[in-house]
Formats: structure tokens, C-alpha cells, sequence
């Protein structure tokens, strides 16, 4: 109940208020979309190929005569869902990875450090494109490789949360009073680590909206004729001079979406103090 | 009779010996003071008997911690972790800092009796406002849906006493629980603990550097200096005719209600540090009555009833 109240608050700064409000209209196309696309996405009409923004078609058609707004709304369907899943794996195995490393310590944590730090020193996109190369390509394929992707990042966020809170005398004193290991970990160092991993995962989602579309734009991601904006970029090009809107429109949601949540993002982070902690990485 | 004996206790960290030969007993329904100033090893003496060297990188190197009959020195981890909490509780220094920020004061004292007492739910709040009720908490319910930070330092201090009285253990120890706390408060939360001791007829082992409180709660006192024993008695022995030159400097240490200004006393110099104990008697460097013997031999600890004392001064012609 207090954490809705606090997300109202961060809805009232301005910054908050803004990207609050793009963000309930994505997530509502995301999650409504077959009811708010004014047509079937998939339906072709060859002789009104390249329509542009008019009355009819308020972002005018693709190169097959679909209609380009019903093809974001179901998009944002796509992204959102790869970004969210992918993203919520990672940081859960990130904080499994990272708690248990920086609460051992030792040979575990050694080896996960450098395993870490090995896929850190990558850019994401170049791990995603690599374990697409070996599992292949779809949907769910993109889901894990993005949430590999930005495994090291929760990994080593959790790891250096744990090894501060893990001194903390609160800490000694459930051990002295008994506690064992699992106590410890998933009663007060999680709960009192979360807080900047969340945050950090909320922004992260924003980074795997671009990724999943760089993935769509080559032809890796959602297979035809599912709409994913990067694939729907993609087909773009062909037509940029003859049809710009095809590749501007959802060049646009991706740009409009991205920025609100890292407007969001930072809105929180200045809400909840975290600046600080997020540094710590 | 016995709860815990000590006997030969020596700690080791890396090539470092902080402890060493340190013993004393713990009795069911008294309270022993343990004092020395900081680095003196109490603390370490706490971590050495609730089995939590490791924190610290150190190992008990020699002698016996039997407890209830049993020898804790070989005890494994587990089994350590048994007896923490529900047999011997530990009592940490900081009470700002003892209590979970995030989780309600209630849910953290009733998780000690679910771990321990195997409680439900239900039963294990109603023990814990029970609990909170014999410790003078106003209003017992209501605080235990509150968060730490609502609360001040003699209520925190208490809600950590709670947790460590929660499964009913034989033996607290407590390090020294006031010293965060203010000087009203110090008073108030020390009575509490002497009244629990004699209703429950637990073992108390109250780590301080404060004579004051010796003298208000303890009734036997052992005086660690530089990680030896110097001098054990009961607390009126020690405050009437204190053997150890030490412990004669700390009882004179203590501000009279009528001490004129600027003739507050201190004892001259420090506590040596680990790397630099001296030879022979380590306090030989700060003791006004120190001879030859003293700087080459250790004194070793002799009975001297109703007391023990480690000084080359005692047993001579006086």
C-alpha cells in the first residue's frame, strides 16, 4: 500500500507526471491492444500500400497497406513483454548470483566476479547477438539472450549491496541471536538491498526496449507477421524516401517509450535517495 | 554451580595472540561483570564463547569452554547455531543499530522464538508483547507494528534485550548494552536487566568498561587487562580492597559526587596494543609499584579468597 503511495507522490513532480502518463498509455496499448487497434494488424490491402497519415489511417500504411498504427500498438505489445520477461529474469538471477557472492565470499564469489566482469567489459549487444548465434533466433530466444545480457549488472549491483549491508550490526545480531544463512539472506539483506535493483532493472527495461528492437531491426527477434517495432523499422528503410512515416512512426514509440521510462526512472531515483548506491557498481 | 566455564581460554588471529589464559565461571541466577578498557579483549572473549571468531578471521588456540556440561571449543557450526539464540544469547553493543531497518520490531523479535520455539505465528506475537510488557514497553501492542526508527535509543535497547530474551535462553551476554545510550536511560535499562536475572534465574554476563555499573548490577567481577585476567573477586571484595593495581586505578578512575573540579583522575598511558605487549606483566609499564620482577616474569593467576589475582606485589612482605 505505501509503495503505491509512493509511486503516486514521484506521479506528482513534474518529470514524474509526464513520463507517468506515457507510460499508462504504452502499457495500455501493451496490454489492450486487440481492443484499441482500430484494425487487424495483420490484414493486408495491397492497392492501399504507402497510404499516408490521413482520416482513415491516422499513421497512414505499410508497404503491404496494413495500418502502421495498429502494427505500433500491437508492438508495443511485443517489446514490452520481451523487455519486462527478459529483464525480470535477469534480475532475479542477478540477485541469486550476486547475494550469494557477496555473502560467501571466497572461491564462488572469485569466479562469478570474473565471469562478471568478462561479460561486462562487452556492450550488451554484442553478448545478445552472440547467444543468438548459438540458440538461434524467436521470441524466446531474444528473451534469454537479453536477460544474459544484463546479467552482470544486477549481478554486481546485488554483490556490492550485500557486502555493506553484510556488516551491518543488525546483521551480526539475527546471526548472534541464531539466524542461519538463508534467514540472513532472504529476510534483511534482499529486502534491504532491493530498493537500487529495482530501480536499476526499471531503467534497464528501457535499454532492452532499443536492444529487442536492434535485435527486430535484423530480423533476429518476433518473427513476420508479428509487429515488433525494430522489425517494422526495418522494413522501413526500403521505403524511406516513398514512405517515411513506416519507419518514423516506430522510430518514435521506441524514442517516446525509452525516454519515459528513464524520466521515470531518474524521478525515482531522486525520490528514493538512491543516487548514491546505483554508484556503488 | 557452574553454567559456563572458561578455563585457559587463548584466541588467536593470524600469529597475533589477543587472549590468552583467560578463566572464569558464569553462575545461573548472578551477574558477572566483565571490565578492562577498550582492547582490553572483552569483546573478543564474547565472540570466543558464541562461537563467532570467524567473524574477525580468529580461532580459539587454547583451553575450554564447557557450557551446561558441554565442551563448545569442537562444536560444530550447526550445532553452534542451535545454541545461539536459544541457550546463549548475545546482546550486541549498538542498539541504533541492532534492529533491521526495514522489518517491523515486532516480526523481529517473534522470529527469534518461530526459529527457536518453533511458534506460530499468533503465539510467538503474543510472547513477544508479553515480553515487551515485562520490559516496561508502553503501549507494547501498537510498537510492535512500528519500524525501528520510530523509536528512541532506551526503547531500541529494550526491543534488543526482547529479542534476546525471546527463546528463553540460559545465558545472555551482553556487550556493553548502555554505552550508546544516555546516562538516564543507562540506570533504567541496567535495573531491568538485574530484575530479569533474579526472576528468571538466568546467567548474565555484562561486559563494560564502566565501574559504575559494576558496582550498580554485578556480582562477581573479573578485570581483563591487554588480554589477561588480572584480577577476579566478588563486586564488594573489588571495590572494597581491590588486589590488581589495575584494578586499584580504575575504582580510583570513578568521579566522586563531591571530586572538586579539574581533579578528574585518568590512568597515565594505554593499553598496549596487540603487537606490543610488553613482557612479564603487561601492565608493569602504567603500574606505580612496579618492580624487577615484574617486567620479566608473568604473574600468574593465585587464589587469594574470596578472590583471584595475577600481580607480583601480592604475596610480598607488604
Amino acid at each position: 500500500m505505501s509503495a503505491l503511495r509512493f509511486l503516486a507522490g514521484v506521479a506528482q513532480t513534474p518529470r514524474g507526471a509526464v513520463s507517468a502518463a506515457v507510460l499508462t498509455v504504452v502499457i495500455a496499448c501493451a496490454l489492450f491492444a486487440p481492443w484499441l487497434a482500430p484494425y487487424d494488424y495483420a490484414i493486408q490491402n495491397l492497392p492501399g500500400a504507402n497510404t499516408p497519415p490521413g482520416a482513415t489511417h491516422w499513421m497512414g500504411t505499410d508497404e503491404f497497406g496494413r495500418d502502421l498504427l495498429s502494427r505500433i500498438i500491437h508492438g508495443a505489445r511485443t517489446s514490452l513483454s520481451v523487455a519486462i520477461t527478459a529483464i525480470t529474469i535477469s534480475v532475479v538471477a542477478g540477485m541469486t548470483l550476486g547475494a550469494m557472492a557477496g555473502y560467501f565470499g571466497g572461491l564462488f564469489d572469485r569466479v562469478v566476479t570474473a565471469v562478471v566482469d568478462l561479460t561486462w567489459s562487452f556492450p550488451e549487444i554484442l553478448i545478445a547477438l552472440l547467444l543468438i548465434a548459438i540458440i538461434g533466433t524467436g521470441t524466446t530466444s531474444i528473451i534469454i539472450a537479453i536477460s544474459i545480457a544484463y546479467l552482470a549488472q544486477f549481478t554486481r549491483l546485488t554483490r556490492a549491496q550485500v557486502m555493506a549491508l553484510r556488516a551491518e550490526t543488525y546483521v551480526e545480531a539475527t546471526v548472534n541471536l541464531g539466524a542461519g544463512h538463508v534467514h540472513v539472506i532472504f529476510r534483511h539483506l534482499l529486502p534491504n538491498a532491493i530498493t537500487p535493483v529495482i530501480v536499476a532493472g526499471m531503467l534497464a527495461t528501457g535499454d532492452a526496449i532499443i536492444l529487442e528492437a536492434t535485435l527486430g531491426f535484423f530480423g533476429l527477434g518476433a518473427q513476420p507477421p508479428t509487429p515488433s517495432w525494430g522489425a517494422m523499422m526495418s522494413s522501413g528503410t526500403a521505403q524511406i524516401f516513398i514512405a517515411p512515416w513506416i519507419i518514423l512512426f516506430p522510430g518514435a514509440a521506441i524514442a517516446v517509450t525509452v525516454i519515459a521510462i528513464n524520466l521515470f526512472g531518474d524521478a525515482l531515483i531522486d525520490a528514493l535517495d538512491i543516487r548514491n548506491r546505483l554508484r556503488e557498481v | 554451580m557452574a553454567l559456563l566455564t572458561v578455563n585457559g581460554l587463548g584466541v588467536a588471529i593470524g600469529s597475533v595472540a589477543p587472549l590468552e589464559g583467560i578463566s572464569f565461571e558464569a553462575r545461573k541466577g548472578e551477574i558477572l561483570g566483565l571490565v578492562g578498557e577498550s582492547g582490553s579483549g572483552k569483546s573478543l572473549t564474547a565472540l570466543a564463547v558464541m562461537g563467532l571468531l570467524g567473524r574477525i578471521g580468529g580461532r580459539i588456540s587454547s583451553g575450554s569452554i564447557l557450557f551446561d556440561g558441554q565442551e563448545l571449543i569442537a562444536l560444530s557450526e550447526p550445532a553452534y547455531r542451535h545454541l545461539r539464540g536459544k541457550r546463549i544469547a548475545l546482546i550486541s553493543q549498538n542498539p541504533m543499530t541492532s534492529l533491521d531497518p526495514i522489518v517491523r520490531i515486532g516480526a523481529q523479535i517473534d522470529q527469534v522464538s518461530r526459529l527457536h520455539l518453533g511458534l506460530s505465528k499468533p503465539a510467538a506475537k503474543a510472547r513477544s508483547i508479553d515480553l515487551m510488557q515485562q520490559l516496561r514497553i508502553p503501549d507494547a501492542e501498537t510498537l510492535h507494528n512500528a519500524y525501528p526508527h520510530q523509536l528512541s535509543g532506551g526503547m531500541k535497547q529494550r526491543i534488543v534485550i526482547a529479542m534476546a530474551l525471546a527463546a528463553d535462553p540460559d545465558l545472555i551476554i551482553a556487550d556493553e548494552p548502555t554505552t550508546a545510550l544516555d546516562v538516564t536511560i543507562q540506570a533504567q535499562i541496567i535495573q531491568i536487566m538485574v530484575d530479569l536475572v533474579r526472576e528468571r534465574g538466568l546467567a548474565l554476563i555484562l561486559i563494560t568498561h564502566d565501574m559504575g555499573v559494576v558496582a550498580q548490577a554485578c556480582d562477581r567481577v573479573v578485570v581483563l587487562y591487554a588480554g589477561r585476567v588480572a584480577e577476579m573477586n566478588i563486586t564488594q571484595a573489588i571495590f572494597a580492597s581491590p588486589r590488581h593495581p589495575y584494578t586499584a586505578s580504575l575504582i580510583a578512575c570513578i568521579p566522586a559526587h563531591d571530586q572538586p573540579e579539574g581533579t578528574l583522575l585518568g590512568i597515565p598511558g594505554t593499553v598496549p596494543g596487540v603487537l606490543s605487549y610488553p613482557p612479564g606483566c603487561r601492565f608493569h609499564p602504567r603500574c606505580a609499584g612496579a618492580m624487577g620482577v615484574c617486567s620479566a616474569e608473568v604473574p600468574v593467576l593465585q587464589s587469594l579468597a574470596p578472590g583471584t589475582v595475577a600481580c607480583h606485589l601480592q604475596g610480598m612482605p607488604a
